[in-house]
């Protein structure tokens, strides 16, 4: 149900729109991406591979976006940390 | 299994009962309870192996656990004797006052021809590997064929070629072997069969069981090549990549570490079920516990893109050209060196340590910072969806 | 790996548990259930429950597909692989699944063929290989895996194979979470929603969860890191009085989900009025079939499918683990009759099934690190 593994779009096939080829950390396969018909991929972007078909694109934005959020927690406690230090020493 | 598998599972586990009876049980706290559960369950791994299955399955020759039980079932029981009983890679004799290594291989692989390279380089330098690992000087194999009716003869010499400069490069020489044919329909186009025969001329006994607490273990480089190439050049899962397979003789890489590290306290070849499998024996021959690192363990960037792909877990992958040896802690820099200075042993690495806490279980501390236990699976590692 | 290896940096997990432990009642206790079986895999993989204090407990839920068919239709499966000119194709998480005579590993065993495949794909291209052979794909998997075997269908049709079928077995969950609330003995405070179900269904199928049942529901992704957040979002959530579906995987999961894949599955299959979980019993309109207008392609209505009902063994106590009110190992006959080598329920059946990842990874004393991080820093 599950294993679904990000991908890189590096070029769709010339006669059949429904398939692209990926590459997954130097291993390439074709891929079916006829789920993203409304929005298809075009090469460079990175979309969920789950049983050799495309299920959703990889929003750059988002991932962005929660990685902010976790570099963020951890300035945050970075700060913690250091005022929980200073705030020992009295 | 038989009809009534589950039946049988139900009775044969009131026969192992033992215990407190349940009411008993439930007055414990807890945490005890657990652990009364875990402890039933440790005595029963321990207990004497039992094949279920009527039929053999290809989980018997993964190289697994169902592997184990029927090696231990079924051969060790039939021909049980002290030479046999350590079960390393090759047996080890005395004849006429020489010690010599015998081991014995059969290579059923498919594809014959793959990128890196053919049954043939497997059939020799396996079985090199096989004596070398045991501290021998690979000298003279046998190689047996069943041959496919209908196997291209441009094939079968092919094949024999790839043998003979393998033997060159190993610097052994096939000295007998036999032929038989038989219908089609059977083996594959190929089966080898190999016998290896070595002279031990160091001192000191190489073996598993000798592991100890404090010892360091080796992995002389990236894990999972082979078992990922085969599993592609199967050409069923379209998967492109460049990845061959390491197949090679370690006879002297093997040399360098020894003659670098004489106190070398095992080694083994990490073919079919991958290092975790060799970790476990390990844990499991010398009753140790064996903590190894995620990140410390050597793996190509498409090996392992290829195993997220397809959800397989490279430590379960088979190798053809790589050795884990187990040293002693305060060797093991020297080891290492040694390994790397060879070019077989390039990405040589310490993954892990033997120590004494949950003797027979293998831990493998994840890149992530937590723990979880590696264990040996039942048959071949097989690509999941979920 | 890009999109992979972010999201699994130790250190900004050591400062997600602090967090996380920070956000804890003393004195309470939490129980939050994972439904999807690849989020059980993560957890146990990288070791996630070190990163968690005491207080909170993570319940497996019946998020696998496989685990939950049940024997009778592995027996069906096993009985079409015998039939005569079929090549049964299967994906590789079925292989090791006992029916009541064994799984597909022992029935290849005994001369039927079950060949594995990656994608619904390959086996239509065996398909077009085997133009004088029936082959049969065994479709398993909730609404992540439904739309490529729809896919897979239409393109089937377009092509004009006639050779193909499918043997059905999709499940979805929505109904087996409903099933989970409405146990009278649940005690879950939250539940790390289904990641790749999402990118299908979207996120508003859960908003009966929170407005219904007043439980937080954070759709999580499958990296370490992603699980982490999500549990830190539910148990801000619980913190915080509230109930409500929040979305922590939403570089992949479309809050309105994937509607072409939702139109795919429309067309070529439809939902059965009820179906038998494994563990769970029958559940209604919980899995698909084959739409009649593709009956053509439908395995249970071109051959003679025996659909003989094996129950599950009295012993087996999936049901009460699966709805988080026994540990694994409080199970009666877990790791006694019931192992990984002879798994007798559902969750001992696949390696992410709760009994089984506890069996094989959580049988040692954890360290906790949260608890380190918090205490000695």
């Amino acid at each position: 149900m599950c294993l679904g593994i990000p991908g890189e779009v590096i070029e769709l096939h010339p006669e059949q729109p429904d398939l692209a080829k990926v590459n997954v950390s130097g291993v390439r396969r074709m891929i079916n991406i006829g789920l993203l018909s409304d929005d298809p991929p075009a090469p460079g972007e990175w979309v969920l591979i789950h049983v050799g078909f495309a299920l959703s694109k990889i929003d750059e934005q988002e991932a962005a976006a929660t990685m902010q959020f976790l570099e963020g927690t951890g300035q945050a406690y970075e700060d913690e940390l250091a005022a929980l230090k200073a705030s020992v020493i009295e | 299994m038989s009809k009534s598998w589950i039946d049988e599972a139900l009775a044969q586990s009131e026969l192992g009962h033992e215990g407190l009876a349940a009411e008993g049980r439930r007055q414990l706290p807890l945490a005890d309870r657990e652990q009364q559960v875990l402890d039933r369950i440790d005595r029963a791994r321990r207990r004497r192996p039992k094949v279920r299955e009527e039929r053999v399955t290809m989980s018997h020759g993964a190289g697994g656990k169902a592997t184990h039980t029927l090696i231990e079932a079924v051969f060790l029981d039939a021909f049980r004797n002290p030479l046999l009983e350590p079960l390393e890679d090759a047996a080890q004799l005395a004849v006429g006052g020489a010690r010599i290594a015998l081991t014995t291989d059969s290579y059923v692989v498919s594809p014959l021809f793959f990128p890196g390279g053919d049954i043939g380089d497997l059939a020799v330098n396996g079985t090199v590997n096989d004596l070398a690992v045991s501290g021998a000087r690979p000298l003279y194999l046998s190689a047996g064929f069943i041959l496919e009716e209908g196997f291209p003869v441009a094939d079968l010499q092919r094949v024999t070629q790839s043998m003979r400069a393998a033997a060159e490069r190993a610097g052994v020489h096939v000295v007998t072997g036999d032929t038989k044919v038989v219908q089609k329909g059977k083996a594959d186009g190929c089966y080898i069969n190999t016998a290896g025969v070595g002279v031990l001329e160091r001192d000191g006994n190489l073996g598993v069981a000798q592991a100890q607490p404090g010892d360091a273990i080796v992995v002389s480089g990236p894990i999972g090549d082979h078992g990922i190439t085969i599993m592609l050049a199967r050409g069923e899962l379209d998967i492109e990549a460049d990845i061959c397979s390491d197949t090679a003789p370690l006879n002297g890489l093997v040399a360098d570490l020894l003659d670098a590290v004489p106190g070398v306290r095992a080694m083994r070849d990490a073919t079919r079920g991958g290092v975790a499998t060799i970790l476990n024996e390990i844990a499991k021959a010398a009753d140790m516990g064996v903590l190894v690192s995620e990140d410390a363990i050597p793996v190509r960037e498409e090996v392992r893109g290829a195993s997220e792909l397809l959800g397989i877990d490279p430590m379960y992958v088979a190798c053809e050209g790589r050795l884990v040896a187990v040293v002693p802690g305060e060797d093991a820099d020297r080891a290492v060196a040694a390994l790397r200075a060879h070019p077989l042993g390039e990405q040589a690495a310490v993954i892990g340590h033997v120590r004494a806490e949950q003797p027979g279980i293998v831990q493998l501390k994840t890149a992530f910072g937590g723990t979880r236990i590696v264990d040996l699976l039942v048959g071949d590692p097989l690509p999941r969806i979920c | 790996m890009r999109f992979v290896d972010e999201f699994r940096d130790a250190d900004k997990a050591h400062a997600l548990a602090a967090k996380i432990a920070a956000l804890c009642e003393p004195g309470r206790q939490y129980k939050l259930m994972e439904v999807c079986g690849g989020h059980t895999h993560t957890i146990y993989k990288h070791g996630l429950e070190d990163y968690l204090p005491e207080s909170i407990t993570l319940v497996h839920g019946p998020g696998c597909p496989v685990c939950v068919i049940p024997m009778g239709r592995v027996d069906d499966a096993i009985h079409l692989a015998s039939q005569p000119d079929v090549i049964m194709t299967s994906f590789g998480d079925m292989m090791r699944v006992p029916g009541s005579g064994g799984s597909f590993f022992d029935a290849n065993a005994e001369g039927t063929h079950i060949r594995m495949v990656y994608s619904p794909l390959d086996s239509l291209k065996i398909a077009r290989q085997n133009p004088d052979k029936q082959v049969v794909f065994m479709a398993i998997g909730f609404e992540t895996t439904a739309p490529s075997t729809a896919m897979t269908m239409i393109r089937a049709r377009a092509e004009g194979i006639e050779n193909f079928s499918v043997f059905c077995n999709h499940v979805t969950i929505v109904p087996a979470i409903k099933a989970i609330l409405d146990s009278p003995d649940l005690r879950l405070d939250g539940f790390i929603g289904p990641g790749h179900v999402s990118t299908v269904i979207g996120c508003r199928p859960y908003e009966f969860i929170a407005k219904q049942y007043g439980k937080p529901v954070v759709v999580a992704g499958f990296e370490p890191l992603d699980i982490l957040q999500s549990i830190y979002m539910l148990m801000l959530q619980l913190s915080q009085g509230r109930s409500e579906v929040e979305n922590q995987y939403a570089r992949v999961v479309p809050w309105n989900g994937n509607l072409v894949a939702l139109k795919a599955i429309g067309e070529t299959m439809e939902l059965r009025p009820y179906f038998e979980w494994r563990g769970l019993g029958f559940i209604s309109h919980s899995a698909l079939k084959v739409h009649e207008k593709y009956a053509a392609m439908d395995a249970e209505l071109l051959f003679q499918v025996p659909g003989v009902r094996v129950a599950d063994p009295k012993a087996c106590q999936c049901g009460e683990v699966l709805k988080g009110v026994l540990k694994p190992w409080e199970c009666k006959v877990f790791g006694t009759a019931c192992t990984p080598e002879t798994p007798i329920g559902t969750c001992m059946v696949s390696p992410e099934g709760a009994c089984a990842a506890y069996y094989n990874f959580g049988r040692m004393n954890r360290n906790r690190v949260a608890e380190a991080g918090v205490a000695g820093s």
